[in-house]
Order: structure tokens, then sequence, then C-alpha cells
């Protein structure tokens, strides 16, 4: 190349030229960058059996465990406790998987792999993209081998609502690992994501109906009880759970129950819990997409 | 077959954001100024900007960094020019890692100016990354996936696919001996061979310069031999500029160039044969049960000298000349005299006033 070739001028037509050859010249990696992490996630799944064996295992365990063990002790308007559990147990099918996926965010940092991704030419928020959605979609087909199951054995019947029952486990799926992925992005330790999933997540589940009905706040309830209400209520998991429960109670998904069944607790309508569900996984995809732009300092490590 | 272009920088300032494609968006006033402070013969003006090929792959000038309330990096400067194996040497503490963290852009610059190919690590990341490869002293492979699967992830990250991956993959693999270990999972490889893997991501892109942290940390002898044998490969045949931290002596003394650093500075800079020579051909070490009294008879005789810890330093022209005169005067004292070519450690004792290792080893001189 000769001196005139790199000669530069500050004209506009010339500052042009150059920015775009100053340009990476690496074309398509953002695309390639989300694929990339998101195919990784499936990849380290499956080499690690323990997961897939807890994966497959847990949920049915306590399904199984929880339904019957505390069937004799559920009055809901004589609806058994498997059936009221369902839509629980999806849930926590959900959670379960976005946990350990997100997990993989400060192992990554640990073993040095998320470095080599910081200071290659790919923007950040790639790195919170290709993780929640690799991670979603592991939660999201993990859920959709629980409800092969649950058809298979008739305590789900197929139905036009098994669409929203499918739609419904993905957007749960999808805002429950970009959850996970806004508390395990700062950390820089496992024990302490451990933490946040004590404090934060599991009791995220217990109080979002999954477990027990959200108690109806009546004349003579209590503080406690109408702090519980309010509590569960605010809780955007209860809308996800309202989501299913709806959509599973529906007589045109089998008749598990009628709607009158369920007038003895609190549960949203279906629309509510559509749209605080939707705008939960938005403000969840934002807020992961905020959070990682900013240095973490298990970075430097 | 793609290769990095170098160009110069352009003239329009924005500002550019973290991740984001920061190119383009330059500072020539601040990287003319920073150009012209090393190479004042040519003329960097920010509206008409004229470079050689020969640009220096690396120009840090006047870095501080600040951790808390101690200096990493206090007022360093450095060239790097292009084509060198260039090596960072320093005890731990010194400011090695973080001057790799700034440069690879994993800590941001708090003080001073970093530029790669002309290219400003402050304000132009994406561009910088691009004529980067990192390979950090910590492992970044993935050991649940492959040598051939970690490869395909850094791929990714600049968008190579396709026939020209294969491509690539056949062509790093070949060149640093991994063909036959593609398809074994990382966590099974050896430390050597795990260098290796890095080093092929590292340089699968064909960046331009080659950041390397502490390339031989963990390796046995043999496998150290082995990476450096195939970094001096990869300069040879890629013509990729090479600079590396070390804290270990002889490996800084493979390199072309290398630089000293301690307490955050550089303190001396050149070939690491150039640097020995400063001292002299030869080092007086003396050990005595009275070392003030050698030192003494020393002084009187006008031979500078600088006293550590456990023993004395003489590194002048002819220094076997004062033996002789030393062993019969002093002789009662001395427990020892060794003369010896000076070693790195002697020019970083030299430079420094302490031992590479020992911070408190005082030395008067």
């Amino acid at each position: 190349m000769s001196a005139a070739e790199l000669k530069h001028t500050s004209h506009s037509s010339s500052s042009e030229a150059a920015t775009s050859e100053l340009r990476p010249p690496f074309r398509n990696n953002v695309g390639s960058t989300v694929w990339m992490l998101a195919k990784r996630e499936w990849i380290r799944f499956f080499r690690q059996r323990n997961r897939v064996v807890a994966a497959v295992g847990q949920p049915i365990f306590f399904w199984l465990l929880f339904g019957t063990g505390l069937h004799s002790a559920f009055r809901s308007g004589g609806q058994d406790f498997m059936t009221y559990y369902l839509p629980g147990t999806f849930a926590l099918i959900v959670l379960f998987t976005a946990i350990f996926t997100t997990i993989s965010v400060i192992e990554d940092r640990k073993e040095g792999f998320l470095q080599n991704v910081l200071v290659a030419p790919v923007p950040r928020w790639t790195i919170a993209l290709g993780k929640i959605l690799g991670g979603g979609a592991i939660a999201f087909v993990q859920a959709l081998a629980f409800v092969a199951l649950t058809l298979a054995t008739g305590n789900l019947g197929f139905s036009p609502a098994l669409l929203g029952i499918v739609a419904a486990l993905a957007i749960a799926s999808l805002a429950l690992t970009a959850l996970g992925f806004m508390f395990a992005w700062p950390m820089d330790s496992t024990q302490g994501f451990h933490a946040v999933m004590s404090l934060v997540l599991l009791p995220m589940w217990l109080l979002s109906g999954a477990f027990f009905p959200i108690p109806p706040p009546t004349a003579g309830s209590g503080v406690g009880q109408v702090a519980m209400h309010w509590l569960m209520r605010c809780n955007p998991m209860s809308y996800l759970v309202s989501c299913l429960r709806h959509m599973m109670l529906s007589p045109s998904s089998g008749g598990l129950a009628s709607n009158s069944e369920v007038a003895n607790y609190w549960l949203p309508s279906l629309t509510v819990s559509w749209l605080v569900s939707i705008v939960f996984l938005v403000v969840t995809f934002v807020g992961a997409w905020m959070i990682v732009l900013r240095p973490a300092k298990g970075d430097l490590k | 077959m793609w290769q990095p272009r170098v160009h110069a920088p352009v003239t329009n300032a924005t500002s550019g954001r973290e991740g984001h494609s920061a190119v383009g968006e330059t500072t020539c006033d601040v990287i003319a100024d920073h150009l012209a402070h090393y190479f004042p013969q040519q003329t960097y003006r920010s509206n008409e900007v004229t470079l050689s090929t020969t640009l220096p792959a690396l120009v840090a000038s006047s870095i501080r960094y600040r951790y808390d309330a101690s200096h990493a990096l206090d007022g360093l400067d450095l060239s790097v020019a292009s084509g060198d194996i260039f090596a960072l040497l320093g005890p731990n503490g010194s400011g090695k890692t973080t001057l790799f963290r700034l440069i690879s852009t994993l800590a941001m610059i708090q003080e001073g100016e970093i530029s790669v190919f002309g290219h400003s690590v402050r304000k132009q990341r994406a561009a910088v990354r691009s004529l980067l490869g990192v390979v950090f002293q910590n492992p970044s492979l993935d050991p649940k996936l492959t040598v051939e699967e970690n490869i395909r992830c850094q791929a990714a990250l600049y968008g190579i696919s396709g026939q020209d991956l294969r491509k690539r993959i056949q062509a790093v693999s070949e060149q640093l001996g991994l063909e036959e270990r593609l398809a074994t999972p990382t966590e099974k490889l050896s430390g050597g061979l795990k260098r290796r893997a890095e080093l092929a991501k590292g340089i699968l892109h064909q960046p331009k310069l080659l950041l390397l942290d502490e390339p031989s940390t963990g390796l046995d002898p043999a496998s150290r031999l082995d990476l450096w044998h195939a970094i001096q490969q990869l300069r040879t045949e890629s013509g990729v500029t090479v600079l590396l931290t070390t804290h270990l002596l002889e490996e800084a003394d493979k390199a072309d160039r290398i630089a000293i650093l301690d307490r955050g500075a550089v303190v001396a800079e050149g070939p690491p044969a150039e640097l020995r020579a400063s001292l002299g051909n030869q080092v007086l070490s003396i050990r005595s049960t009275n070392m003030n009294a050698v030192i003494a008879w020393l002084e009187e005789h006008s031979v500078p000298c600088q006293k550590l810890s456990d023993q004395i330093l003489v590194s002048i022209p002819n220094a076997m000349d004062i033996v002789a005169p030393l062993s019969k005067q002093m002789g009662d004292l001395i427990q020892s005299i060794t003369l010896g070519q000076p070693s790195l450690e002697d020019v970083f004792i030299a430079k420094t006033g302490h031992r590479f290792w020992k911070y408190d080893a005082s030395v008067s001189a």
C-alpha cells in the first residue's frame, strides 16, 4: 500500500470512506454469537448427565410426592391437589431449569469463557440474548416434555387451550431465564446465587398460587392474610401460574375442573394474566439488557 | 483469506458506546499527539494525517490506573513495534495484568491513552477488539466442549463460518499440532495442549496483535519450550505482533524486546542483550560476614555497588579486576565472590534498587 493510499483527509466523503474501512471486518457476528451462546447451553446441558436426569425426574417426583401426599389435606371446591398442583409443577420445571442455566453465567465467568466473549468485537447484549434464548429453550422443551407426559396420563386433554398453554410456557421460560440472568450477571460466586435462589426465586414460586391458593381478603381477614394476599398479588409469577391454571382448568382443555371450583380463592382473569406475563417478559428482557452493559466485578478476574 | 487491515485514524470525533461499533469516530488530535510523542520526525495533523505502513502495533502513553487507594499503573509509557515479540517483565503486582486488561478493553482507561495500530482503545473499542487476539492467563476453554467446538465458538464471535472456517480450523490446528486433538474434550487435554488450544482460538481470526498473559503459567519446562516454538513460528509465518506478560526471566529473554515493569512504570526497555550489556560484561556477587565493611572498601576505591539483603552486587566493566585486591584486603570477611554475565534480574536490580521478588531488600549505592 502506497503512502498516498494511506492519506486521509477530514473531508466528509473521504472520512466516510475511511470510517467504513475502519469498521471491524467481521460480518454477521452478532447473529452467530447469539446462536453460538444459545447452542452451547444445549450442548453443555446434554453433556452433564446429572442435569438431564434431575431435569426430567425432579418435577415428576415433586408432582407425585406433593400431589398424592397432600391430597387428603387439600380442600378447594372438590378439586384434588394433583390437579390443583399441575400448573405449579409446570412453573417449578421452568423456574428450576432457568435457575440452573443462568448459573452457567457465573461458571462461564469463573472458567474464563466469558472474558473471551467480552474482548471480542460483539455488543454485550448478545451475551444476554444468547444465554436467555439458550437457557429459555431448555426450560421450554423440558416443560413440553412434561406436557406430553400429562397428556399421556390423561391429566391434560387435547384441546385448543393446549396452544395457549404452550405459549404461556414459552413466555414463562424466557422471562424466568432473563430474571435469573439479571441476578447471576453481577455475581462472582455460585454460593451467592444460591442465596438469591433461596431468598427470592423459590419464595416467588411458593407465593404464586402454585402450591396453595392466594387467600382472598375479606372483612374478617387479619393483617397477615391481607399482607399475604397483596404479596402474592404483586408477584408476577402469580400471573404466569394463573395463565396456566385458567387454560388447564378450562372445560375445553379436557374438563379437569370447572371455573366454579376456583371461586374460593383469588385468581386474576385470563386477560390480566396474559398482559402481566407479557409485561413481565419485556421488563426482564430490558433488565437483562441493561445489566449486561454494566461491568461486573468478576470481569477482571 | 481475510487479513486484518491497518488504517490511518480518521478525523470525525463522536462518542462510542461499549459493545457497539464505535469505530471511525476518532480523535486525530489525541492520536496525532500520541504518535508525535514517539515519532517526532514525522508530522501528524488532525485534518490531514499521513502515516507510513510501519505504524507501531501499540503505543501507551502516561497510563495511570488506580484500584481504590493503590496505583497499579503510574505514568506508564510504552511502544511496541509491528512484528515484534515483546515481553512485559515484572514481578507480581508490577502492573502487567492491569496493562493487559486495559489493552484488551476489559478495563476502562482512567488516565492516559493507548492505541493499537493507530486506533484508540478508549474510543474505538470495537475496531481495537477486531485487531486483537487475546489469550488469558486463566484458561478460557469450555471444558465440556471439544477442541474444535471451542474453536468454533471463537469463530462465531468473529462471524467466521462455512468453508472459510473449515480452512482456518485446518490451518491453525496444523500450525499448532492439534490435528489429532480436534475431537478431544478440552477437559481431557494436558496443560501444554490446552495452552495450544487457547492459542489456536487466539489466532483464528488472524489478529494483528496477539496478547498473551503469562502464557507459560502452569506448564512444565518441555511444554514451555513447545509453546515458545509455536509463538515464534506464528510470528514468522503470520507476521503477528506478540505482546506477552511474564514474571519468568528466562521467558522474557526469548523476546525481541522487553520492558521491565516495576510498581506500575517501565524502568527499562530494549532488546534483552542490550539491557544486559548496559551493565557491563561482568557482574560480581559478593557475600560477606560484614557487608558494611566491604561496601566501605568498595566506596573507598570508587567502585559503585548495590547492597541487597544477603549480598553486594558490583556491575561495572572489567569487574574481575577488583577480585584480587578485594580478596587480599578483605579476605577474612568474604564468604564468596561469584563472577558472571549480567542477567535480566541484575538489570532489574540495577534499575529498581531491589530484587525481582523482594521489595523489602533496599539498596545502598
